[in-house]
């Protein structure tokens, strides 16, 4: 950046025609991204006006939605959010962290390319996909073997109460969990590949292991990135709509069980788009709102915190 | 307890754990890859690829209109979204040094791990709703296409980057016009990088659902015009993945073959093709500062 400085900051006017047209017309496409995202909130408030009347405040701690008296109260699904999110970084995190490490520290060199290309397509992998292959083939393991398990371990716990069913917000959380991991993996190996060279030289010249060199200089050296890391895969796992939508039940209603069905607010208007009108697509509407300023919050703060020290973040996908 | 013994086993178990973790994360991606191509495999057959979706359940019927949707919302998104992408990245490499630069930059990078439901419902507010043109093509390229910029505007931005000052330089002391310098000097040599972003993106629309669902919507006739809603991939898997049909659920695993057939063949098309320019740039180089030194 410091090198182009010279030719960058040129305070004149451009002195051809041409450079004058050519400037304003790609000024006018970067500007229009901002006006996107200015418009989105407009728009939005403007849809969702009729509830943002009728409910007020009120709408954020209503814990019912029923199209049949026309009260809607996004309490349940800010719940199922939340619950669902939770269960996903709790899984995914430390299997990512994990990924990562391995990718930047451990793995012979000749692997590391190809390996974090597989890492990385499991991005690729649609969404909807991920919904039909939960369907059938994660839901069977779950009924059978790791909700029964879980059930036995910690029924005692709030958490697991009911019958295993397969189509909750368990197996949702999971589904998520592997879909934040490629993004966490990635951005978090990024993070650790930027560590300086010398910091691992300096832990392992003192007798450290290996361990204890990635504990020591890489890990701690890397954490704000890893965190920020962490954070976008939270942003992911916020707004991630179809592979929730088709696992978690869509019950809209607060319940503390993982094992009962449940709705986040992305589910919530992907299931409820087709048929809704009048309030009830304001309140639609409104309910997108609130995602949007979840989803706004948490990818510009997990972007001061990863944008420190790294400068490009590969763009792994928001909620397909 | 902290003998050396002690902290070599820590070593090994932590390496293991790593490992495990890469065992355990590529086992859901291989799993799915597997199965995909396991259940959709017996519903391809000529037919299935080209009749239209009746949507009753009978057999004999299959998703051309589905694979010709999401070719046809992918190319009208790329030609709303890849101009608009290219110019934004050309604006944040070039121009970009001040502070609408920078926050252009910022609001591109965080537009790109967006919900795209909620780009879904930004393209229903101003196409289906405010242009009152309904649930349709041209909603869901929109829809489409503002998923695309960011991406494309920073791989550009990117690729451009990667351009070494020198030729920018060269081309300027030879009194080339920035404008022209930028097109032929700077874009000619970003070429790879551009198209492996632009490629990359269309990768990752294809399998856009939420905001097709909310914007595109479903047909199950064939159809060319923009205003009217439109059959995609993504969206015939999520209308028949809970059918009691099995006809309808052989549709789903068929266009999830397919859709992830065309996705993953984008994905590692585009990571080779880097791999193999990436090599070629250099002689790209050296062919643009003879071909500038001759008109000079």
């Amino acid at each position: 950046m410091a090198k182009r400085k010279g030719l960058r900051s040129r305070r004149r006017p451009p002195r051809f025609g041409g450079d004058l047209v050519f400037e304003y017309s790609v000024m006018g496409a970067a500007t229009l991204t901002l006006a996107l995202v200015w418009l989105l909130v407009v728009r939005m408030v403007f849809d969702s006006q009729a509830s943002i009347e009728r409910f007020g405040f009120g709408f954020l701690s209503g814990g019912v939605w029923d199209p049949n008296r026309d009260v809607y109260g996004a309490l349940p699904f800010i719940f199922g959010t939340l619950l669902t999110t939770g269960i996903a970084v709790l899984i995914g995190v430390p299997l990512s962290i994990g990924i990562a490490v391995y990718l930047s520290e451990l793995a012979p060199p000749w692997l590391r390319g190809p390996l974090s290309s597989v890492v990385e397509l499991l991005a690729a992998v649609p969404s909807v996909i991920y919904g039909l292959w939960a369907m059938y083939t994660l839901r069977p393991v779950m009924v059978n073997s790791v909700e029964p398990f879980l059930k036995s371990l910690l029924g005692w716990t709030p958490l697991f109460q009911g019958d295993p069913v397969g189509l909750d917000k368990f197996t949702a959380g999971i589904i998520l969990a592997i879909m934040i991991i490629p993004t966490i993996a990635s951005v978090s190996k990024e993070a650790m590949m930027a560590v300086p060279e010398s910091q691992r030289e300096a832990a392992l010249s003192l007798g450290a292991t290996r361990y204890e060199t990635t504990r020591m200089a890489v890990l701690s050296y890397a954490r704000s990135g890893i965190f920020g890391a962490c954070i976008l895969g939270l942003g992911r796992a916020v707004g991630e709509t179809m592979a929730v939508t088709m696992t978690i039940g869509n019950a809209n209603k607060i319940s503390w069980s993982l094992l009962d069905p449940g709705q986040t607010m992305a589910s919530l208007i992907a299931n409820n788009w087709g048929e809704a009108q009048g309030l009830q697509l304001s309140a639609l509407i409104e309910v997108g709102l609130v995602l949007f300023a979840v989803a706004l919050a948490v990818n510009i703060f997990a972007r001061l915190m990863v944008g420190r020290f790294m400068k490009n973040i590969p763009a792994t996908g928001g909620g397909l | 307890m902290n003998t050396y013994e002690y902290r070599k086993l820590k070593n090994t178990l932590a390496s293991g754990l790593a490992l495990a973790c890469v065992i355990l994360a590529l086992i859901p991606l291989i799993y799915i890859l597997a199965e995909v191509v396991m259940k959709g495999a017996p519903a391809m057959s000529w037919e299935f690829l080209t009749r239209r979706t009746t949507g009753t359940g009978e057999p004999g019927e299959g998703i051309g209109n589905a694979i010709f949707g999401t070719l046809l919302l992918v190319f009208y998104a790329a030609l709303i979204g890849l101009p608009i992408g290219i110019l934004t990245g050309i604006y944040v490499s070039e121009y970009g040094n001040n502070k609408l630069g920078t926050i252009v930059r910022f609001f591109n990078d965080v537009l790109a791990n967006f919900p795209s439901i909620v780009v879904g419902l930004l393209a229903y507010a101003l196409v289906v709703a405010y242009l009152n043109v309904g649930f349709s093509l041209i909603a869901g390229s929109v829809a489409l296409a503002i998923i695309m910029i960011p991406i494309v505007a920073n791989t550009t931005e990117e690729a451009l980057r990667m351009v070494p000052n020198s030729l920018r330089e060269g081309a300027l002391a030879l009194g080339v016009p920035r404008w022209r310098t930028v097109l032929k000097v700077m874009l000619a040599n970003g070429r790879a990088g551009i198209v492996t972003g632009a490629l990359l993106a269309v990768a990752r629309v294809s399998g856009e659902t939420a905001p097709l669902l909310l914007t595109a919507f479903y047909s199950s006739y064939w159809s060319l015009s923009p205003t009217e809603p439109i059959a995609s991939l993504p969206l015939t898997i999520f209308r028949n993945f809970n059918s009691p049909s099995e006809v309808l659920l052989q549709q789903a695993w068929g266009a999830a073959l397919v859709l992830i057939l065309l996705v993953l063949t984008l994905n590692i098309g585009v990571r080779l093709l880097m791999k193999s320019k990436a090599k070629k740039s250099k002689a790209v180089k050296m062919k643009w500062m003879t071909r500038l030194s001759r008109k000079a």
